[in-house]
């Protein structure tokens, strides 16, 4: 806190205070137009929500009959939906960042958000400098018709969000998880065999150098880096028996003591000598034309690309390292300076997670964005459904259990999905992990600001050209240059200066 | 007339204290500060006591003399030639020099991506190399144009009377031709060298995993740390002005040097 205060100082205020007029300009006419609507700003990432404009043969109709198509954008229904059943104008100004870091360079500007959609480690930073505010009693009431996303929230993600806390305060007072998963590999199977692909050791593996990928952010390579350093432990059966296992992976996974940021630096500086690339976005497509064999993934990225090579005729599988892998969710969380103390914005915020979490505009994003929705309906079996009708075979001869996920009890009969049994890890068990899967997940946490200081320098570190790599030759080289050229300029000086 | 004048100067000016002064005051305030607000020079020497740091400029550096270098060798002697020419030909020559210039960079770049990829097998075999070939494909048509305009002006009876004092052909270019041309190889340089220190898109793009000044700064910014950010900032501007001041005087020098040829010609 007492840094944040200091961070934004004059320059940065005066700086806020203009843009903030800048952005209020147009905003002022739309009030005036209009009978006085609320203006609710909502912060997502992008394509990551439903925006309509689905062909007429994309309906999906579900065997509980329902049926579903998104005409027009989430955030249009949202409006419309609303006003019909609270009888007061929303206006939803929608807008998008690109990354975690990027929306909280935007929130210490100034005012810009009501409602966003962080990642679990960016709410834990916003919870910890005091700027969520927490979802009113009524948002929790399961009695309430509307209360979408308490009643159909996964009982598996209403466990994490009440079971982790930061400064004392559970998550789920303040986040409602919107999308959640995993981090897997994505590799191509006629090049790499399900073993070397389902270990981290592969980002490490000299056999394929060049032909990998990783995350262009110190977080996700971080998490790789841990793995193959510590895998021997994280591998071993003594530590997996241990009844505290997962709070002891989870803390492996989160050492950013110096010693271990300085061991995980020395392999990093080896891992990136490796790589044939560190993208952002770039890896999916790169896989698909041939140019990598594995890629490190988010879980609904890699659905995406399985799904696009596949119209490609590219076959491509997805395998969660079995060291470790990473749990995430994205939830949205309500901002203090935004809302303050309007209720009728707080309402309107609390209504849009809500509408979001209706069963069926939970399968509408699904479908349209690819990742896995924290909702599994409540007594709502649109979700099952919707998971039936995307994977089940008939003929499949194997079932996949997923009563973990919907009912917190992995053995109920009524959630398992037959399939064959190659498409537990490819598309189903990307968006659905098992089980088993979920059972070796850490979740990474948020790092106070001397220990982010230390992670972020190591990336640079690992990123930059050391001045102590030049090789002598070359630094010879380059006297020998330097000095010719001192030569040859002062002979040049003396030259002109004998000439008049 | 002359209130008139300075009327029309308002708007960029407004433009100019918005977009260019006030950063750059909020730039010198971050660099000039540590992470409690307290005015300090941690900064300035955290940059120059990292090896890391210093091993980015000088690598940074090292890319844009290369892209420069390979961009004048590529680039005079076909300035040179399109300026003598006196073939209808020229004109089509030049407009196949700027027209990739209507065409957004980074989509130029996704396809040199694909044919470098087609020619080296993997990418990331060369990263050095590939990003020169990116730098120098993006920034060619800057080199090219401003020599090409001081080659063209140049009077076609000095080089006549070159070659009447006995001067063979050689020599009349040694001589006369490449000092007159300076200027216009001055300000390709610039023109080059500059955006080459910093534009980082074009090693993304071509995955050069390691930084140069320009993703340095954005790594910074991105990890929170706008104190260091900024004085990298002001580091690499500092670098800038000197680069620009240096060859503004060795320009104007050898213009001069050519008025004196001129005078003593005619």
């Amino acid at each position: 806190m007492k840094n944040k205060k200091n961070q934004t100082g004059l320059p940065a205020l005066l700086f806020g205070a203009v843009c903030s007029l800048l952005a209020l300009l147009p905003t002022d006419v739309a009030v005036a137009k209009e009978k006085d609507p609320i203006v609710l700003r909502v912060c997502n990432w992008e394509e990551y929500i439903d925006e309509g404009d689905w062909d007429a043969d994309e309906r999906i109709d579900l065997d509980n009959g329902i049926s579903i198509l998104g005409i027009n954008s989430m955030v249009e229904d949202f409006e419309k939906w609303y006003y019909e059943n609270y009888g007061v104008k929303v206006q939803v100004e929608y807008s998008c960042a690109g990354t975690n870091e990027e929306l909280y360079n935007q929130l210490t500007i100034g005012d810009t958000f009501d409602l966003i959609c962080p990642s679990e480690y960016m709410i834990m930073k916003l919870l910890s400098e005091d700027m969520l505010l927490p979802f009113s009693d009524d948002f929790y009431d399961t009695t309430k018709d509307k209360n979408y996303y308490a009643k159909g929230v996964s009982p598996y993600i209403d466990e994490v969000f009440r079971s982790n806390e930061i400064n004392g305060e559970p998550w789920y007072r303040y986040a409602a998880c919107y999308m959640w998963g995993i981090t897997g590999t994505l590799y191509d199977p006629s090049h790499i065999s399900y073993e070397d692909a389902s270990t981290m050791e592969l980002y490490n593996n000299p056999k394929y150098a060049s032909r990998f990928t990783l995350k262009d952010n110190v977080r996700d390579t971080f998490f790789v880096t841990l793995g193959i350093k510590d895998a021997q432990k994280l591998l071993s059966d003594d530590f997996r028996q241990q009844p505290d296992y997962r709070d002891q992976l989870a803390h492996i996974m989160n050492d950013v003591t110096p010693e271990n940021i300085n061991d995980a630096e020395v392999l990093l500086q080896d891992m990136v000598q490796k790589v044939y690339s560190l993208e952002t976005d770039s890896g999916k497509a790169d896989i698909v034309s041939g140019k990598v064999y594995a890629s490190y993934q988010w879980s609904g990225d890699a659905i995406y690309a399985m799904d696009q090579a596949e119209e490609d005729d590219v076959y491509l599988d997805f395998a969660v390292p079995k060291e470790v892998t990473n749990l995430w969710f994205d939830g949205w969380v309500m901002l203090k300076k935004g809302i303050g103390d309007d209720a009728a914005k707080q309402q309107a915020a609390e209504a849009f997670v809500n509408f979001l979490s209706r069963p069926d505009n939970a399968v509408r994003n699904m479908y349209y964005i690819g990742y896995t929705s924290a909702i599994a309906g409540g007594d709502d079996d649109t979700i099952f459904e919707y998971l039936r009708w995307t994977y089940e075979d008939e003929e499949g001869e194997a079932s996949y259990p997923l009563g973990y996920f919907f009912t917190g009890n992995n053995s109920d009969e009524t959630y398992m999905i037959s399939c064959n049994e190659e498409d537990f890890r490819r598309q189903l068990g990307a968006q659905y992990p098992s089980l088993e899967v979920m059972n070796r997940s850490a979740i990474m946490g948020f790092y106070d600001a001397t220990e982010s200081q230390n992670i972020n320098q190591m990336w640079i570190n690992v990123r930059c050209f050391n001045l102590l790599d030049v090789p002598t030759p070359l630094w010879a080289t380059l006297g020998i240059l330097l000095v010719f050229l001192i030569i040859l300029l002062l002979y040049k000086k003396l030259k002109s200066n004998h000439r008049p | 007339m002359k209130t008139n004048r300075r009327l029309l100067s308002i708007p960029y000016g407004i433009f100019l204290a918005l977009f260019v002064v006030f950063p750059l005051i909020v730039i010198i305030y971050y660099a000039f500060t540590d992470q409690t607000g307290a005015p300090s020079l941690q900064n300035l020497f955290h940059f120059f006591t990292s090896s890391n740091h210093v091993g980015t400029l000088v690598y940074s550096l090292s890319i844009a003399i290369t892209t420069t270098l390979v961009c004048l060798i590529l680039g005079y002697p076909l300035a040179y030639i399109l300026a003598r020419s006196k073939r209808p030909g020229v004109q089509i020559i030049l407009l196949l020099i700027v027209m990739p210039m209507w065409i957004n960079f980074t989509l130029r770049i996704t396809a040199l991506k694909e044919i470098l990829t087609l020619v080296e097998g993997n990418l990331s075999f060369h990263p050095y190399l590939n990003t020169v070939i990116g730098m120098t494909y993006d920034f060619l048509p800057f080199m090219i144009l401003p020599m090409y305009n001081s080659l063209a002006k140049l009077d076609e009876s000095l080089i006549e009377a070159a070659h009447d004092l006995g001067a063979g052909a050689f020599g009349t270019f040694i001589k006369v031709i490449l000092p007159l041309s300076v200027p216009g190889i001055i300000s390709g340089i610039v023109m080059v060298f500059l955006p080459s220190m910093t534009n980082y898109v074009v090693l993304d793009m071509l995955y050069n995993k390691t930084y140069i000044m320009g993703s340095l700064i954005g790594a910074y910014f991105n990890a929170y740390d706008w104190h260091n950010g900024s004085m990298i900032s002001l580091i690499l501007l500092a670098l800038i002005v000197l680069i620009t001041i240096f060859s503004n005087r060795y320009g104007e020098e050898d213009e001069k040097g050519g008025a004196v040829l001129n005078a003593k010609n005619n």
